[in-house]
């Protein structure tokens, strides 16, 4: 019964969705303010729907219904219940269920926070959101809804969830992702809603900009975890595998980058419109296609397990439909999009038009390196693998290079400034980038080393120049806790992402350069040393989980004869598919991480395969993406975005 | 990284063993061999898997090739050697980093490509754009006598108007 009702509210969220999609658009078109105001009851109403569906689904999965068969096929009753509910998510048809629900959720955020926002945009905003909930959710029904039944015999127990699923990480990873993704296509419908309405605006850009700020950060925080379940998880110790499925998500991150930026000189100076608009319809348009390309499993068609060409084909259609028609849309309107004000050489819009370029092209290499094996399979020219030597060899120059962009343009003020105050703010920053730099691999490594050289100057450099700039605000001020408080959040938002790109990038340069690992066969007693550090082996013995037996190991670690931990890997077997599980355990630094893994069992158990990993300053890798987070979020806190939304004249509505 | 590891799970379903990280023993006399070995399992693609490399993968064909690898290092082969008989054998596909031939031109130059056009459409950008507001400026300043005397009697009469 509960899942029929699932089924029905999903159904009738679609009839509601398709309605959002039409009136308030009709309306706005033809200037009838009853019409538009159907908007935002039409968005509560599609929540609403949205929300008893993904209750329903979630009741299905607490309850252990295996007549569902997306709940026999994704669930098990061993399963703890945290497990259970985040398997909703577990799947095709649960994530696309999410997907929409999200997208339902932004909606209504939208029509509850934008008491400012004149009618008609706001009418127009919540159609295009409407008319993308329509392609989804009609996507949900007709091709992955996940209430189907198992009819009239069905499974006593589940199939139980993948075991690298059953983790911490799947409950938080993709609700972020998706609040991510999703979130672009508000960004995307304040687009579409511009070049409908003409209206381009300061007033414009200070809108979308929120909004566009808190999906980028939830895009990044999504990456980031991602990053670090993998990590942890997989049990290989990497942490990024330019894999076709990260690349989906890192390529509308640069370009939602790029839209931060952009919007920022839009709001600020009234330029770039045309560009930004642009960037909104790719960003979004860039969320649609890591859907596509993932879920209909063109990318991984080496075998063809997960692929269903129908599928593939609806996802395709709406991604086609979304760029043509935003595209028409622009090609006709955008032209009338005047920018309202001069640069010189030397401004900080220039610098932005340049950060615009380097993180554009890095979105389209990402794309290239993606595709190109299709593209030359599709051209019937062989088939090629295009994987992490490409894009570590392609990308590392072009950041570094932002990098020293990114320097000079927290120097460089709107409109123009001059050369000279510029070289004086930032020839200091320069020389003490560099020269840490390059004494930094010889206290820290064994000897000089270019890549290292290279990562922390700039990496220096972009830190240097952001608190140079900082500190120089106070040079005229009264009082120092006066300016402190009169600085705008979004500049602090500002310093505290830029800083966050020098720490993920300082922590890139290390760990890929001073990581140690080893492979080794291991009895009870053995050890082995490892960048100072030595593993003591002392044997495994067997211990039960909820859902699973293993084998766990004991391995004591040392520095120089003193004990620094106890460290317990795992090698699970799963009780229901009895799948093996490598599970690694991690001794977590802020310099270092020691990260033991277990292999095989040799010799019939008497010793093991062992991998251990000595990963120097990994963890600010993610600590940087968590700033950039930060960062984007706090400049959403901004009094400016506050005002504009408290100011009582709500006429219109 | 979610759909990774439900594709996977898809894997999974055929095999129970690929799961667990690859984790074998591979003893070198040299470590400088050591490191070579794990750079070529890591820059080799396992032919039969869904998208990992050698090293980290757990399947058959992924152990015979770290073996080989093995064996043709201690044989003192170069790694151009070693590679060379891998793409004999399995085509570019076990390539992780593409060959730069004329196919691929696109892949390894268009990044610098785009960079490079990137950048001359922002200056010309720029140019266009200081260009109209000279004109602009120029036009403002530049009013005819009759235009400015026209003005200067607007002045007037606003100022004799208070």
């Amino acid at each position: 019964m509960i899942p029929e009702i699932g089924e029905f509210a999903l159904i009738i969220a679609l009839f509601l969705s398709a309605v959002l999609a039409l009136v308030p658009m009709y309306g706005a078109a033809t200037v009838n303010e009853l019409w538009m105001s159907y908007a935002k009851p039409l968005a509560k109403g599609q929540f609403l729907f949205m929300l008893i569906s993904f209750i329903c689904l979630g009741y299905a999965f607490s309850q252990d219904d295996f007549s569902v068969i997306y709940v026999a096929q994704h669930s098990n009753s061993q399963m703890p219940i945290q497990f259970k509910l985040s398997a909703i998510w577990g799947g095709h048809e649960g994530s696309l269920l999410l997907w929409a629900f999200i997208l339902s959720g932004w909606t209504l955020a939208v029509s509850l926070f934008s008491r400012s926002l004149p009618l008609d945009m706001l009418a127009r905003v919540l159609s295009v959101m409407g008319i993308i909930a329509t392609g989804f959710i009609s996507f949900l029904l007709v091709t992955s809804s996940p209430f189907l039944r198992y009819l009239p015999s069905f499974p006593e127990d589940g199939a139980d969830l993948n075991p690298l699923l059953q983790d911490f990480g799947l409950i938080v990873h993709p609700p972020m992702l998706y609040m991510g993704y999703v979130g672009f296509s508000v960004a995307f419908s304040f687009a579409i809603a511009a070049l409908l309405s003409g209206r381009l605006d300061t007033a414009w850009a200070r809108w979308s900009r929120s909004w566009t700020n808190i999906a980028w950060a939830f895009l990044g925080l999504g990456i980031t975890l991602g990053s670090w379940w993998a990590y942890y998880e997989l049990g290989w110790g990497g942490w990024w595998f330019w894999d076709p499925v990260e690349n989906a998500s890192l390529m509308p991150w640069l370009v939602g980058t790029a839209l931060v930026h952009s919007l920022a000189a839009t709001e600020k100076r009234g330029v770039f419109k045309s560009w930004t608009l642009l960037l909104a319809i790719f960003a979004f348009s860039l969320s649609l296609l890591g859907t596509f390309l993932v879920r209909s499993g063109v990318l991984t068609s080496v075998h063809a397990f997960a692929s269903d060409p129908e599928r593939g084909f609806f996802i395709l259609m709406l991604l086609a439909i979304t760029m043509g028609g935003s595209l028409t849309l622009y090609a006709f309107k955008a032209p009338n999009v005047k920018s309202e004000s001069n640069f010189s050489w030397l401004s900080r819009e220039v610098l932005l038009l340049v950060n615009n370029v380097f993180l554009t092209v890095m979105a389209v290499t990402v794309l290239l390196g993606t595709l190109y094996p299709l593209l030359i399979d599709a051209l019937g020219a062989g088939k090629i693998s295009v994987g992490p030597p490409y894009f570590n060899a392609v990308f590392v120059p072009i950041m570094g290079t932002m990098a020293v962009a990114m320097g000079i343009s927290v120097a460089v003020r709107w409109r123009e400034t001059s050369t000279k105050v510029v070289i004086d703010k930032l020839w200091l920053p320069a020389a003490i980038s560099i020269l840490c730099g390059l004494i930094f691999p010889f206290f820290y490594g064994s000897g000089f080393d270019f890549r290292v050289f290279i990562g922390i100057s700039v990496s220096l450099w972009v830190i240097s120049t952001v608190i140079t700039e900082f500190i120089g605000k106070f040079r005229n001020a009264q009082s120092f806790s006066i300016k402190l408080k009169q600085l705008p959040f979004s500049y602090y938002g500002m310093m505290l992402a830029h800083i966050g790109v020098a720490v993920t990038a300082i922590g890139i340069t290390l760990v890929s350069t001073y990581s140690e690992e080893r492979d080794i066969r291991m009895a009870k007693g053995d050890s082995v040393e490892l960048a100072g550090y030595q593993f003591i082996f002392q044997g495994t013995h067997v211990v039960k989980g909820p859902n699973y037996v293993a084998d766990q190991a004991t391995i004591e670690v040392l520095e120089s004869g003193t004990f620094v931990v106890t460290l317990h890997p795992e090698k699970r077997r799963y009780n229901v598919k009895r799948n093996m599980m490598t599970e690694a355990d991690i001794d977590a630094g802020l310099f270092r991480d020691l990260y033991v893994a277990l292999g095989e069992p040799l010799n019939n158990g008497e010793a093991w395969a062992v991998r251990v990993h000595y990963k120097p300053y990994v963890r600010w890798l993610w600590l940087g993406g968590i700033l950039m987070a930060l960062g984007g979020l706090l400049t959403v806190a901004d009094k400016r975005y506050r005002q504009s939304k408290a100011e009582p004249e709500d006429a219109y509505v | 990284m979610l759909k990774i590891k439900v594709l996977i799970g898809f894997i999974l379903l055929l095999s129970s063993f690929l799961l667990s990280a690859a984790i074998d023993v591979y003893q070198f006399d040299d470590p400088e061999k050591e490191g070579r070995f794990q750079k070529l399992a890591f820059e080799l693609r396992c032919p039969k898997c869904q998208n990992q490399n050698i090293a980290d993968s757990n399947a058959e064909i992924a152990k015979d090739l770290r073996t080989k690898i093995q064996q043709m290092l201690i044989a003192d082969k170069s790694d151009m050697e070693i590679v060379d008989y891998m793409v004999e054998r399995y085509g570019d596909f076990v390539l992780y980093e593409p060959r730069v031939k004329p196919q691929t031109y696109l892949l390894w130059y268009g990044p610098a490509l785009f960079l490079v056009l990137g950048l001359i459409i922002i200056i010309l950008i720029i140019r266009s754009r200081n260009k109209t507001y000279q004109q602009i400026n120029e036009n403002e300043s530049s009013l005819s006598d009759s235009e400015s005397e026209a003005l200067h009697a607007l002045l007037k009469t606003n100022q004799e108007k208070k």
